[in-house]
């Protein structure tokens, strides 16, 4: 009787009347998933917090606490909010019905609750929630951690907010010429592991990484979460990139490998910050002068021959004992006056 | 009586998709829980206390239409809907008429049950 072709999922039945309860979670039962209970709302809730759930069956007439009162606090519940509800009610009205979607509830069934219907429904809402976790750990891969809390927290919003920040333009020098004197296994190899290196230095300081692109990567201090101290966090992170690239091209040539160098411009100032793109696919990021400005400056380290370059906002910003030296002005595009840019002195590792 | 006391056909579903000793415990459930629900709902209309009145009535109903208990699930789901307002007058009547089909119907189930 027991079917083993569903996927055994973890579900909540909460109804407050002992023969729904036994009745449903029989059901689920022998439809192989593994069924917790609770005879309340309050019950609910503090079950559901301690332990995790795939899916919650929830009853709306309860005392203590009832089931319009639970949908409302598991959408304001960041770690509740994404588990799915199916209402089974026999309450009649549609206004109920109404309102327990616009509560977040993906489902009303109507007890006594006709099994085949029931398996259909929770099949097709574990299916949406997988999908959602999928989604969800793309976003955790892929994107900052701050950036998937803010999403969580937020929603997600075309467009964006004026911030003050700093933000960092990394990219590997002579990439081409490297890219073709190995085999592609090999550079994809070295990519991933420069990347794991720079997303610990960044993200080590605060910062996050909000686009890669071939060999050079984006990076912004002080958003999507302020941060007072950007100016500094961003010239720390870029000298730790320094460091822990030379420390790895010594590796590199120990096993007989090429090594890799790389220049990082960092400029400061306000930006607007958000998700950009489609509806379908946006990443967040940062954009406005500034942003600009911190492209060239990384594009400028070429030619200065040097490995850190900072725009005075972020010279101005800084708090920590950093050498500097002032490079003077420099004109670049799309600026009609030059700007003051200074070098980040790096200590040579003995 | 126009309906049956326990529709066969209901009862029959309930057995084929949750097992018949299981429908046996559920029916045991019922019938312990069931004379409460009861005694609630004059313990409520006493009170003067609508909202548990009708969610007394409710969960009756509910536990009705999941036997097949047809009758008393009407008798039941008119008093959910009437509230306190709508048995005032006649309230005792209207409890007892409930009592009354509660009786049969546990009777049945009972030899259901035995079968």
């Amino acid at each position: 009787m027991r079917d083993r072709g569903t996927r055994a999922a973890t579900l909540l039945v909460v109804d407050d009347n002992k023969v729904n309860r036994l009745l449903l979670a029989r059901n689920l039962d022998l439809m192989g998933h593994r069924v917790a209970v609770a005879e309340n709302g309050r019950v609910a809730l503090d079950t559901a917090r301690r332990e995790s759930f795939d899916l919650v069956l929830l009853d709306i007439e309860m005392p203590e606490m009832n089931g319009f009162e639970v949908l409302g606090e598991m959408r304001s519940d960041l770690q509740l909010r994404d588990v799915p509800v199916i209402v089974t009610s026999s309450l009649e009205g549609l206004e109920n019905v109404v309102r327990c979607i616009e509560l977040g509830a993906e489902d009303y069934l109507t007890k006594p609750v006709n099994p085949i219907l029931l398996k259909a429904r929770i099949g097709a809402s574990l299916e949406k929630k997988r999908l959602r976790d999928q989604q969800k750990e793309m976003v955790r891969r892929f994107a900052a951690p701050e950036v998937a809390q803010d999403l969580q927290r937020e929603g997600f919003a075309l467009g964006g907010k004026r911030v003050a920040a700093s933000v960092m333009f990394s990219d590997i020098r002579n990439f081409t010429p490297l890219a073709e004197s190995q085999p592609p296994e090999d550079t994809i190899e070295l990519l991933n592991t420069y990347y794991t290196l720079m997303f610990d230095a960044i993200g080590g300081q605060g910062g996050i990484v909000s686009q890669i692109a071939g060999d050079g990567l984006m990076a912004i201090f002080g958003a999507p979460i302020a941060m007072p101290g950007h100016c500094d966090a961003a010239v720390k992170a870029a000298l730790e990139m320094i460091e822990l690239v030379e420390l790895f091209s010594r590796e590199q040539a120990r096993a007989g490998k090429p090594g890799i160098r790389i220049g990082i411009g960092i400029a400061s100032g306000e930006m607007v910050a958000g998700y950009t793109g489609t509806n379908e696919r946006a990443t967040y990021t940062c954009i406005g002068d500034t942003v600009n400005l911190a492209s060239r400056l990384e594009a400028h380290t070429k030619v200065a021959n040097q490995a850190i370059i900072i725009d005075a906002v972020t010279r101005e910003g800084m708090h920590g004992a950093v050498d500097v030296e002032a490079l003077g002005p420099l004109t670049v595009r799309g600026k009609t006056r030059a700007v003051d840019v200074f070098a980040v002195r790096v200590s040579r590792l003995s | 009586m126009t309906q049956s006391t326990i529709d066969a056909a209901t009862f029959e579903e309930l057995k084929a998709t949750a097992g018949a000793d299981f429908v046996r415990e559920l029916v045991d459930t019922f019938l312990a829980d069931a004379p409460e629900m009861l005694k609630g709902l004059r313990q409520a209309l006493e009170d003067g206390d609508a909202e548990r009145f009708r969610r007394v009535a409710h969960t009756l109903k509910s536990n009705s239409n999941t036997f097949g208990a047809a009758t008393l699930a009407v008798l039941a789901r008119q008093l959910e809907l009437g509230g306190l307002g709508g048995v005032r007058g006649d309230a005792g009547a209207q409890l007892d008429a409930l009592d009354a089909e509660y009786a049969r119907v546990a009777q049945a189930l009972a030899e259901l049950g035995r079968a």
